[in-house]
This record gives structure tokens, sequence and C-alpha cells, in this order.
């Protein structure tokens, strides 16, 4: 196994709270030492990072690699690509697979083929009820023993509250993690974009903020009756991070992500119809938008993910109404954090921590921090690398992105995962 | 992305497609309205055509059912001499895998000139519009929730053939405000033409959300509603309502919302009654008003074809500045 340093470079763990010029020492596939090099260590290859930030290898909490199922329009092999070169070492995979993640062959075969790609740590999400249909529950223990270590619905409703308590404590029974979407599917009524001035002109039906308050509310009070940790997947307005704050201050074990894209658009960018910004939970207005920045900046919302859904072109190309939602966001992460620090919304520290240790910590795994001993994923970008974005450059087989035609600030130049370099530009 | 007021005007600020009256300026508006008046000559002319658009071919691109639309284009392209294809298509062709880019293509090959479309979802006609070729013109005859132009254009013709101005005047318009297409539109073409006031009249559950956004005054009550108003304007009910849980019956509607003589009473002596059909009589009209001598119903399905005719007529731009009638 090769042994790296990485030299010259501005740190940034915030998990332990470094943000300095230190060197990187990285051998056997962990983190062997900061600053001084250690005796012993002769690097197979120093990289000088002068003038380079140094931090964690990003942890994403939310991407559909749409394989099994969807070849179409993603495979694993092509969005781990992308992640690696987006800094991204470690993402959770969506159980909304074709066939879902509801059996330990499925966990396998993900498994298998992110090793053999080997660009990133892929966890796959385990299903919480089987085939996701939100009656009988998924057999999670097996789950847990094929190596989930999370389990969730994705965005299919579950067909009561009280599947939705015996879900929590089965999950809870095998010390699993259990994210939510928080959305009341029969107030949402086929709606596809916000209830709101937006939706009202153009005709849309409307998605009200009560379908996620509503969900919120009833799955903090369920979170609290059967003390299982539950992770709110994807906030999208103000009010929900407002109950979330007051869970928390009532020592609910609950936490949140919020996807980066909330954090920019709003409602405003539908307008003309633009399938792009088709996005679910749907973009908000301005006040959820701020809402959802204080609540990052704050730490309610402890991690900021890409909530990556690469689709082909013509998933985009219908009526809004008829298009598929989601965005490919793998590479817009990196770049969509460092923009809040420009923003005046957070340091950088934070900003970094928001995609690394925070979602680390919902996990509850020792990841996405550059502790002696820690796992070598790291990422090595270039801060004052200003680029426009355009679809067809994109590393992802997804080119759907409505942050087309920006400017953004951060290109990745090195990622390493378990000390390989995976991403070098 | 490009704004839907820009997709419609051509270079040089004049009618490429018609989608939405949403950005179209008060002078584009009349501009449509006066050209129609001199189409409406045309229609009571023993030979009902003029040449415009001989040679051209329209297709009639219709995914949702509608027999007076249809009709009421298809009469207004054949006088001015296009040639006009029906093309309807029913929502399982387009799950035969055909996607709505294909079926536009097919068509494109077949050299039409221009598409009126009908389809169930808000923003259909913005995005043929967006991948025609671009001699194309997209004429929207309904999509979703979203717009129905066309009818909103013959709804104010109708109110200036009658009134004699739209500036100034006070229009109610009562019913589900929330699912209308024609509602949106009406709105949007009467603030554009210097309404004094639109009101909307229903129960909470039919009103869209914050819909004083959309430059209305709400009201709950019809009495109240249309005190002092020029124009009251009766949507169409559809059943699926109650079953929605919008409206607990029809009876408890009519008797709310109904429009009945002894209700009409309200409004003052030359108050007209609109309706874009077609009717539910006894749901949301009282056959005395719908027949009776305040309802400009009927004038409303003529004007029609002229208001249609001026539309097709300056998308194409021809008879720029030619007098038809």
């Amino acid at each position: 196994m090769t042994r790296i340093s990485i030299i010259n470079g501005r740190l940034v763990d915030p998990a332990n709270g470094i943000d300095k010029t230190l060197d990187l020492h990285l051998g056997q596939g962990v983190v062997q030492g900061l600053g001084p090099t250690p005796k012993g260590h002769t690097p197979d290859r120093t990289i000088d990072a002068r003038g380079l930030i140094v931090c964690p290898g990003l942890v994403d909490l939310s991407a559909h690699l749409r394989e099994p199922g969807a070849e179409h329009k993603a495979t694993i092999a092509s969005e781990t690509a992308a992640a690696a070169a987006a800094g991204i070492t470690t993402l959770c995979c969506s159980p909304e697979t074709d066939p879902v993640v509801d059996t330990p062959a499925v966990v396998e075969l993900i498994r298998r083929k992110a090793k053999h790609s080997g660009r990133c740590m892929v966890l796959p999400v385990g299903a919480l009820t089987r085939g996701l249909y939100g009656e009988e529950l998924a057999e999670m223990a097996a789950l847990k023993a094929a190596g989930c270590q999370v389990v969730s619905n994705g965005s299919h409703p579950l067909k009561s509250t009280l599947v939705q308590r015996r879900a929590l404590e089965y999950a809870g029974t095998y010390g699993l993690t259990v994210f939510l979407r928080a959305e009341d599917s029969a107030l949402r009524d086929g709606g596809c974009a916000h209830e709101g001035p937006v939706s009202v002109r153009l005709g849309l039906a409307g998605i009200p903020e009560a379908a996620e308050t509503v969900a919120v509310a009833r799955d903090i009070a369920l979170c609290e009756q059967t003390s299982v940790h539950v992770h709110f997947r994807g906030l999208s307005t103000a009010k929900a991070v407002r109950m979330l704050e007051r869970a928390r201050k009532d020592r609910v074990a609950v936490s949140a992500d919020v996807a980066a894209h909330q954090l920019f658009l709003t409602e405003l960018d539908v307008d003309g119809f633009d399938s792009r910004c088709h996005l679910d939970p749907p973009l908000r207005n301005l006040a959820d938008r701020d809402g959802l920045r204080a609540g990052v900046a704050k730490g309610t919302i402890g991690a900021i993910c890409s909530d990556h859904q690469p689709h082909e072109p013509d998933a985009k190309e219908a009526p809004f109404p008829a298009t598929a939602s989601g965005m490919s966001g793998l590479e817009t992460l990196l770049p969509l954090a460092l923009r809040l620090v420009d923003e005046g919304v957070m340091a950088l520290p934070q900003a970094i921590a928001r995609v690394t240790c925070g979602p680390a910590h919902v996990l509850g795994m020792p990841i996405g921090r550059l502790s002696l001993g820690a796992r070598a994923d790291v990422c090595v970008f270039d801060p004052e690398a200003h680029w426009i974005l355009d679809p067809q450059a994109l590393r992802s087989r997804g080119h759907n992105t409505p942050f087309a035609g920006w400017e953004l600030r951060g290109r990745v130049r090195y990622s390493l995962f378990e000390g390989r370099l995976v991403h070098e530009a | 992305m490009t704004h839907p007021a820009e997709l419609q005007l051509d270079e040089r600020g004049r009618l490429k497609h018609f989608l939405t009256i949403d950005g179209l300026s008060r002078e584009l508006l009349t501009e449509i309205l006066d050209k129609a008046e001199s189409f409406a000559g045309v229609t009571e002319r023993t030979v009902k055509k003029v040449p415009l658009l001989r040679g051209k071919v329209i297709a009639n691109l219709f995914f949702e059912p509608s027999t007076r639309t249809r009709t009421t284009f298809e009469l207004a392209a054949k006088r001015l001499s296009a040639d006009v294809l029906n093309i309807h298509i029913s929502t399982s062709a387009t799950t035969k895998g055909e996607t709505l880019l294909d079926t536009l293509r097919n068509l494109e090959a077949m050299h039409v000139d221009m598409f009126v479309v009908r389809h169930a979802d808000s923003g259909a006609a913005h995005f043929i519009a967006r991948h025609a070729a671009p001699h194309v013109s997209v004429i929207n005859a309904g999509d979703g929730r979203h717009a129905h132009p066309t009818q909103a254009m013959l709804d104010m013709f109708t109110i200036r053939r009658k009134i004699g101005h739209i500036a100034d005047l006070r229009v109610a318009i009562v019913g589900d405000i929330l699912h209308s297409r024609v509602a949106r539109s009406q709105i949007l073409a009467l603030n554009t033409l210097g309404a004094a006031e639109v009101r909307v009249i229903a129960p909470r559950t039919l009103l869209p959300a914050g819909v004083r956004t959309l430059g209305v005054h709400p009201f709950n009550d019809l009495t109240e509603g249309i005190r002092d108003v020029d124009v009251i304007i009766m949507l169409r009910l559809q059943k699926e309502r109650m079953r929605g849980a919008f409206l607990p019956s029809e009876h408890e509607y009519f008797r709310l919302f109904g429009l009945t003589e002894e209700r009409l009473a309200a409004a003052h002596a030359d108050t007209i009654v609109m309706h874009p059909g077609p009717m539910n009589r006894g749901v949301e009209v009282s056959s005395e008003v719908a027949d009776g001598p305040r309802s400009v119903i009927l004038a409303q399905v003529t004007f029609g074809i002229a208001v249609r005719m001026a539309v097709m007529s300056m998308a194409m731009h021809t008879g720029d500045g030619v007098r038809a009638g």
C-alpha cells in the first residue's frame, strides 16, 4: 500500500478543530501523522498542496446511484467516479432501486459493485418496509447483517402511523438509524411545486408547507415515544427547522439534513416551467431558504447533502408536471458549501463540517475527520478556482442541473479514498 | 430559462406563439381585440372566408377531449383558408412510449405551420413552443390549470362588444378558481386591460392559497361579491370536486354560489352574465339566468371564432395592416 504525504496545504479538519498549514501523512490506508513526518514514513508520493485546502473526504447522506434497475440513468461505476471527482469519499445510496434494497442480496450486489469500482465507500440504505410499500417490515436484521447501517422508506409513504411506530421500534432494536422523508402524502395530493405565488400563477398543483410540518410533528412525536434516532432527510421549510430546534432542545433524538440546492434556489426558479427545478421536496420561498440557512449555520441541521438524482435527458423533456423530479448534485456539493461562506452564512470550517463530520455524526461513524488512525479519506481542493458549470462537462451520467451557467468556486484537485489516489485533476 | 413572455414574442415584439396572457402588453391585447373586430364581419358574410392562411397547415393537437374549443379553432382556421388536421391523441397512445416530443417531430415532418394544443399538463404549450421548429407557431388551447388565453380574449371581446370598454369595470369570477385555467387567464387579461377590480367568489376550498397574489379580491359570499359589479363570470363546476372533498354537494353549492334571478338582484340592472361553458344548469347557474336577458353566453361562442382568427393570423404574421372586414 502506498504512502502519501500532502504537504504545505491549509488543513481544515473541523472535527478536530484544526485550521492551519499542516502536513498530512497517509499510509496503510489510514492517517499516520500530522505535521512532522512520522518516523519510518517514506512517502511514495508527495503532493504539494500549497494554496490548496486539505480536508476530510466528503460524506454525502443521500445519492441515487440508479443501479440496479435504472442503468440508463446512471451506474454505480459512473456515479462513484463522479463522487470521487467531487471529493466525496463516502455516500449513502437510496433503497429506491429495482429491485429495492430490501434483501441482503441487493445490499451485497451494490457493495460488490462499489468495491469493484473502488472510488468511494458506498453505504446502501436498506428498505424500512418490504418493497417500500409501507405495509410490512423489511427484514432489517438481515439487512444490518449484510452491511446496512441506515434504513429508510425513501420518498414512499408508510401506510399508517402505526406501521411507522413499529418500523421505528424494530429498526431501533438492531441499532439502525432511520432516515425519514418528512411528508404527508395525502396533503401533497399529487402536487409538483411549492404551494405559493409561482405555482398558483403557473397552475401547477401545489405542495403545501403543511405537507412537511405535519409529518415533522408526527415523526418527532413518534421519535419521542420510541426513543429511536430519527434523521430527517431533506427538509425544505423554515417552520420544520424551528420545530426541530425545539425538539432537540427537549432532548429528542432527531437530526436533519438539507439538500445543498435548497440553500440557493427558490420557487421563483421554477418560473417559465423550468423542469430542471422540478425537485422533491419542492423549492420553497425565500423565507424558507433563509430559515434553512440559519438552521445549517446554527447546526440544527448538521449535514448538507447532494440529494443526487441523475436522469437521462428525456426524463426532463416533457411538460413540467410530467417530468421526473431531482437534480444531479454530486459535483455541486462542495462548490455550493463554499458559496455559503462567500455569502456570509458561515465560516469555512463550519461549511466543511456540514459536508464531513456533520453527516458522519448522523451515521455514527469515525469518518469525516483526519484523526490519527482514521481512514485515509481526503479531499484536496483549490478554493480559488472559479469555473462556470457546463452540464455536459459533469462526470455524472446525469446532466440535469439547475446550476448550469453558474460561476462556482472550488475545484477538487485530489481525492484519496482509503489512502489511494482516486481522482487527480 | 426563457421567460414565457419572451418566448411568445418574436424579435420585433410581434406575437409568435400565444401561450399565456402573462407578460403581454395592453397594446398587444387591444390589437388582438381590434383584429378580432375586423374578423367579426367575416363570420356574418355569405362567403365566410378570407385567404390569409391559404396554403398553411394547422394541426389541432388535442390531448384532452373538447368539442367546442376544437370546433371554433377549426372554423377559425378554415375561414382563414388554412388546411386543418384534427389530431386526437389519447393518453394511452403516449403511454405506448411515444413521447410528446416524438409526436411533435412527426407532425413537423408533415410540414405543419401551426399547432393548436390542448393538454392536461400545465406548461405543455410552453414545452411544445420551446421545442418546435423556428417557423412553427403554437397556440395554447388550454394547458392543465395554467392558461386558456384565447378563451380569456374572447371573453374580453364579448365584454367590450356588450359594454363598450374594459377599463374601469368591476368583474366578479365565481366558482372553482383553484382548478381553472380560464380564470387565471381572465384575471391576467382583465388586469392588463385596466379593469377597476377583479373579484373571485368561492368557498376557500376552491380558491388557491394566497389568491390575492393573482391580483384579485376574494369573497366567500356571492351576494356580497357581486354587489356593484358590471360583469359576472360563472365557472363550470366539475363533478369530481365532490369526491376530492372540496365541496359537500352540488345542492349546497347551488344554494350558496349558484346564480339565480333572485341573487342577480344584488348586482346592478345592466350587469352581464358570462360562462365559458359547458354549463351545468342548476349547479352553478339557473336556467332563467343562463337564458335570460343579461346572459351573453351564446355571444361568447360566436365571438370565439373571430378572436381565434385574429390570434392565428397575428401569430402567422399574415394580413399585417390588412383590414379583412
